[in-house]
């Protein structure tokens, strides 16, 4: 690579860390033909040629510049291993170290870093230059992939010329059932610039095969899912909660019941990544919200080995399993975000995992006192999954714009709200013994004379989202609760 | 060649599986596909033959060429009638 045999064994010896290919001691420049500036200066460096050690790359044609016998670089591996980000790109190098860089034509920084006066006499004294080709996007993830990918510890699956990269997601049973993008190195690595973490960070323990999994393999997962670079941080932490022993997504998974994982995002984050907490807000449209639920999925049938009909036993399911993840609309909320709830201050990122199933919506256009929608509410909350049974569920109530502008309007606080539904939803005991109703399902005799919560104390969540039209709430019904099934988790996004 | 990375904990084998295997063959369907290269058949005329003593039903496919992977409505055929599949290659 080098023109000069003992440049190259100098700057060979001096490679201390061979992360990067060593360069030739003297002047060093990376030029392209496809360069106007490159064009203009190659004079510049026939000079320089004759008055000091220089070497030059070149990027895209082996004949540029003409009689200075030109390091073919075609391949764009040193530029890239040395970070250059334009042509022409000049540097000085001590026993094979950059130790001076001038960016572009500019005869005083030029002249400064060579220790030769007077270069390009008839230019001008500066002249920005292009873009080197090994930032170019058509080749810096390929070579990302080539000199980065080593920090990828994943089995490589090499598919043969027959095989179609679409279906070999289905094919390997890596799907959900909907296309997948294809984890090549390229976009994994992509992946891994969301975070600061290293790839081989342990992230959680995962149900129900408990695997730790690293990073890397959320990465590869969220990749496959659909998600950017900047959800990623978001996975990382649902991946977290969902492992606590407190989630227990193993539990979740098993469950013939129909929840799964729903998570809830606050905090600026849901802005700067684009998520959707209005209209439609449950449905599809929005590739964070759609996105970054899948990952997790992926991540336990994947990474865990958590799959329907397997460890899934659910009877029916819930098209959320697909991945249910939406954001609260904050900004329009009378209330302060479901995270404070859990200890985390306003205004912090974080994401709560909520062990629910589908929504169901209230409908309610006419009340217009908060009495009267709290009734409503709570007419609904006490049939939730079956009029007979309490305090085995928790619940999401979440309240739209038009319903929370009631008790805006009204000066109800989130506990104001909260309390009343606990209140409307006390039932008594003697309609929901067994066989009250003509009901064979029900609870013991002994709550016969009682009142009888349908939920906990900390069982209500109450959520703000969806459209500026419509005065419609809903219900996210949970799945077993406490101890002997799933507490709600959150935690701060990283 | 497209290199993907393994989303999984890796434990199993990255090739696919193979097929659960027959517990027996007697009075199983039997397909035997000939991929269409030269004296596959006599090969597999054998095969029928040593099935049928041992009680197999056997159905024969063909495929119209070697050169190419089966055509989707023949593997769909057989999946449809046959317990288990002998594909012979032969020259």
């Amino acid at each position: 690579m080098a023109t000069n045999p003992a440049q190259a064994a100098d700057a060979q010896e001096s490679d201390e860390a061979g992360a990067r290919p060593p360069l030739p001691s003297g002047v060093v420049a990376f030029v392209k033909r496809d360069c106007p500036t490159c064009e203009l200066v190659a004079p510049v460096l026939a000079t320089l040629a004759k008055r000091v050690p220089l070497t030059v790359y070149t990027q895209d044609d082996p004949g540029f510049p003409e009689a200075l016998a030109p390091v073919d670089d075609t391949e764009l591996a040193v530029s890239w291993q040395h970070g250059i980000e334009a042509v022409p790109t000049l540097l000085r190098v001590e026993s094979g170290r950059e130790v001076e860089r001038a960016v572009g034509w500019h005869r005083e920084e030029w002249e400064a870093l060579s220790g030769v006066e007077g270069l390009g006499p008839g230019l001008p004294a500066l002249r920005p230059g292009c873009g080197s080709l090994s930032v170019d996007p058509a080749h810096a993830p390929a070579l990302r992939a080539r000199f980065e990918g080593g920090r990828l510890r994943a089995r490589r699956v090499a598919l043969s010329s027959l095989e179609d990269e679409m279906e070999i997601a289905f094919e390997r049973g890596w799907s959900d059932g909907l296309p997948v993008v294809p984890p090549t190195e390229a976009r994994v690595l992509a992946m891994l610039d969301g975070t600061d973490r290293d790839p081989q960070d342990v992230v959680a323990t995962v149900p129900p095969d408990l695997v730790p999994c690293t990073v890397e393999k959320v990465a590869i997962n969220a990749v496959m899912a659909g998600c950017r670079p900047e959800y990623l941080p978001v996975v990382l932490t649902a991946v977290e909660a969902a492992c606590t022993d407190a989630f227990n997504v193993h539990g979740l998974l098993a469950t013939t019941m129909s929840a799964g994982p729903v998570l809830i995002v606050n905090g600026p984050i849901r802005r700067r990544i684009g998520m959707n907490s209005g209209k439609n807000v449950f449905g599809q449209g929005n590739r964070a919200n759609s996105t970054i639920g899948r990952a997790l999925q992926f991540v336990v049938r994947n990474v865990g080995g958590g799959r329907p009909g397997d460890v899934d036993r659910a009877t029916l399911g819930n098209p959320g399993k697909v991945g249910f993840c939406f954001a609260e609309d904050e900004e329009g909320s009378p209330w302060t975000p479901l995270a404070t709830d859990f200890g985390l201050e306003a205004g912090t990122n974080a994401v709560t995992l909520f062990p629910g199933e589908g929504p169901r919506t209230i409908v309610d256009q006419l009340s217009r006192e908060p009495e009267s929608l709290s009734r409503s509410f709570a007419a609904a909350l006490r049939s939730m999954l079956s009029p007979k049974m309490a305090l085995a569920f928790d619940v999401v109530l979440v309240v739209s714009p038009e319903h929370a502008r009631i008790y805006r309007e009204a000066g109800w606080s989130k506990e104001d709200l909260r309390a009343k539904l606990h209140a409307l939803t006390l039932m008594p005991g003697d309609e929901l013994v067994r066989g009250a109703g003509g009901i064979a399902e029900g609870l013991p005799e002994g709550v016969r004379g009682q009142s009888i919560p349908k939920f906990r104390p900390d069982g209500i969540h109450i959520v703000h989202a969806g459209g500026g039209a419509g005065l419609f709430s809903a219900i996210i019904p949970g799945w077993a609760n406490g101890a002997m099934g799933s507490q709600t988790v959150c935690r701060a996004i990283d | 060649m497209t290199i993907l990375l393994d989303p999984t904990s890796e434990r199993v084998p990255a090739a696919r599986e193979r097929a659960a295997r027959l517990a027996a063959i007697e009075g199983r369907t039997i397909g035997l596909l000939d991929i269409a290269k030269m004296r596959g058949d006599v090969f597999l005329d054998r095969l029928e033959e040593r099935l049928a003593e041992r009680g197999a039903k056997v159905l024969r496919f063909k495929k119209p060429t070697f050169t190419k992977p089966a055509p989707i409505d023949l593997r769909q055929e057989i999946a449809e009638r046959c317990d288990a599949v002998v594909e012979a290659l032969a020259d």
